[in-house]
């Protein structure tokens, strides 16, 4: 994964609350074998009307989305992740996420920052006519206006970003352990394999 | 020296930590993995170009259902017929190459056992209390009805179980939902869930795992708290659980993945150590008082846009939040729909019975109850049945079942996920209403321009046969 410190750029301001993954990517979209080319049908129902905001050539390309309550609601389908990374989204702002969202999010480096509903608004405003920035290492998104709003975000998660690390490698480091772990779980719950075992 | 008592959930957790970072994260150990076409080929591929291999192949089972067309798989020589689609095809022949390719147990498109994941999950007792449950399907947290800690995953997070058979996690606070009391006549699981969902709005469980306690989850069949379960990600809550007992014992003995023998003794024994200790909290309560609770049905596009069927569409104005004002205006334009207007006899020209929530013996039998001895109404155009795995369609034909929904106009069609989500050929078609057994009802979730009313089996079968919403307990 690319390392993720700074963000700059145009926000499109689409301050929807509840935003759910099939609003983000329905699911004929999902038939794909791939990550790639997701971005053509994101957001499609809301495209579907003229005058949009997605299609406002003011964001064409923009880095950051600002949105409403509980961003990625629904469905666990990572799709929603890679259609925003598809669509050049590195960052989106909102006063809270669904949990599965801001994984899936975070393993394809973009970063989900939640701020208060006032400084969402502050910031839909500023989103209408300049530009936002996001710094990760200082965990604090800034406007040309002086605004400054810092945002919290899980340590291990940052250092990932950060680093650009790669969490499957970080896991497979610690085989001894889940090792270790496995023995003991056999010997506690025996059935838990033999139930399943495969025959050979 | 006595341990600090714990609720359910910091058991399972402390029970599966393989490691914990000094940061919090935990490296958890996962039990149980289930995976399907759709949110697999993208995790494959990634150890396929990494060279990694599965850690524990045993420990998943994969199926297809999402994607796959609910009509005839195989002709009348038994021959298997090809997928019309062609990106759904190849998304099957995706699948089945992997399983192949990396030793995973599958039963496939034309297994009895074949169906919905979280129908074919509990039902092959690979489902066990105790047990952390992942799947690439958000609808994971049915599995909390077994009394596990059951949630969704991302593909990338599916890519990594299947590395390493671990997540790195933080914990989850706590939640209880308490609903004392008896349910009325005519009101199931799934209108409970639906009228919590209503309370606590799509983002109170967020951050959270929801404990489902009380004398009406206690009562419940393992099958009406796997659907209570199901929706707690509707409720914005990755996990839902209830503690197993006597009734989840004997729902799982025997079944095939099921421990045996002395091993089944001491299974159970085990078993019943997990229960929230008294004197545990949790970081957040909500008490519900049953028998305030009526046939639900949703008026907007949000599972907590939620009524009584005896109620009426809300006005915008009537929320207090000026973004839900907002959302309601929109979703009444979406839905058609004025304020003030009574719920009950909006008409309905589709109706769907099936989906990891309610597509299980029970649900078939509550639909089939209301069913016999009647006829789809003559503006119902289309209405399915669509049962949750193979199995379940074989006993659902044992019982005769088949034949009432046949009998009554609605078609009967093979096991999966069908018009849930509008991914395989079974959509709603746009500017029509359905009323649906499913979970969600969000804009163009079954269909572009569909409109989901979000009923329990029962309230479905009524609409099938009056053509509108209506109180089902004006028909039994």
């Amino acid at each position: 994964m690319e390392p993720v410190r700074a963000i700059e750029g145009r926000a499109i301001p689409f301050g929807l609350k509840n935003v759910d993954t099939d609003l983000i990517i329905p699911a004929r979209w999902l038939k794909t074998i791939s990550r790639e080319g997701l971005g053509a049908g994101a957001f499609e129902a809301v495209r579907a009307e003229p005058g949009n905001i997605f299609d406002d050539p003011r964001f064409a390309g923009a880095p950051i989305l600002i949105a409403g309550d509980n961003f990625g609601c629904g469905s666990s389908r990572e799709h929603a992740a890679w259609a925003l990374a598809d669509m050049g989204v590195r960052a989106v702002i909102a006063p809270s996420f669904s949990d599965i969202f801001s994984g899936n999010a975070f393993k394809n480096g973009i970063l989900t920052v939640a701020l208060p509903q006032d400084a969402v608004d502050r910031l839909l405003a500023v989103a209408q006519t300049d530009p936002v920035s996001i710094d990760l290492e200082s965990q604090s998104v800034t406007t040309p206006f002086q605004d400054r709003f810092s945002f919290p975000i899980d340590p291990f998660r940052k250092d990932c970003l950060l680093r650009g690390l790669d969490e499957i490698g970080l896991t497979l480091a610690r085989d001894a352990a889940i090792s270790t772990y496995e023995r003991r779980l056999d010997a506690a719950q025996p059935w838990l394999v033999r139930g399943t075992a495969l025959s050979a | 020296m006595a341990s600090k008592p714990r609720t359910l959930y910091e058991k399972i957790w402390d029970a599966h930590v393989v490691e914990r970072r000094e940061d919090g994260t935990c490296l958890i150990f996962v039990d149980r993995h289930l995976v399907h076409e759709v949110t697999s080929p993208q995790a494959f591929e990634g150890l396929r170009m990494a060279g990694r291999p599965v850690r524990r192949p045993e420990l998943t089972l994969a199926t297809p259902d999402h994607n796959l067309p609910t009509t005839a798989r195989i002709d009348a020589a038994g021959q298997r017929l090809p997928i019309a689609d062609g990106q759904s095809a190849q998304q099957l022949s995706a699948l089945e190459q992997n399983v192949a390719e990396f030793g995973i147990r599958y039963f496939n498109a034309t297994a009895r056992q074949q169906g919905i994941v979280h129908v074919v999950g509990p039902e092959q007792g690979f489902s066990l209390p105790g047990t952390t449950i992942v799947c690439g399907d958000s609808h994971t947290a049915a599995h909390g009805g077994m009394g596990a800690l059951a949630f969704g995953i991302g593909t990338s997070e599916v890519e990594h179980v299947l590395a390493t058979q671990t997540l790195l996690l933080q914990p989850s606070r706590t939640m209880e939902i308490r609903v004392d009391g008896e349910l009325g006549p005519g009101v199931t699981s799934k209108d409970l869930i639906l009228h919590i969902i209503g309370v606590i709005g799509t983002a109170g469980g967020t951050g959270h795992v929801i404990e489902y306690r009380g004398e009406v989850f206690e009562r419940m069949s393992v099958e009406s708290r796997l659907t209570v379960c199901n929706m707690s990600i509707e409720g914005g809550a990755r996990s839902g659980l209830v503690a197993p007992d006597e009734t989840t014992f004997a729902y799982l003995k025997g079944r095939p993945f099921a421990p045996q023998g002395a091993e089944w003794d001491a299974a159970v024994a085990y078993w019943r150590t997990l229960h929230t200790d008294p004197g545990a909290t949790f970081d957040k309560s909500v008490v519900i008082d049953a028998g305030t609770v009526e046939p639900t049905v949703t008026w907007g596009t949000s599972p907590e846009d939620t009524a009584p069927i005896t109620g009426f569409v809300p006005a915008p104005e009537s929320f207090a939040d000026p973004s839900k004002q907002d959302a309601a205006r929109k979703s009444l334009a979406y839905m058609g729909l004025e304020p003030g207007q009574k719920l009950a006899g909006l008409p309905v020209e589709n109706v769907f019975i099936g989906s990891c929530t309610n597509s299980r013996i029970e649900d078939l039998r509550a639909a089939a109850a209301v069913l016999k001895g009647r006829h789809r109404a003559a503006n119902v155009k289309w209405a399915i049945v669509v049962p949750g795995s193979g199995l379940v369609k074989e006993q659902a034909e044992a019982e005769g079942l088949d034949r009432i929904f046949t009998d009554a106009g609605l078609e009967w069609r093979e096991p999966g996920c069908s018009a849930c989500l509008g991914m395989n050929p079974d959509k709603v078609p746009a500017g029509e209403r359905c009323a649906s057994t499913s979970n969600r009802n969000f804009v163009g979730r079954q269909g572009p321009g569909s409109r989901t009313h979000l009923v329990s089996p029962a309230m479905a079968a009524a609409a099938a046969v009056t053509g509108r919403l209506v109180d089902v307990r004006e028909l039994v």
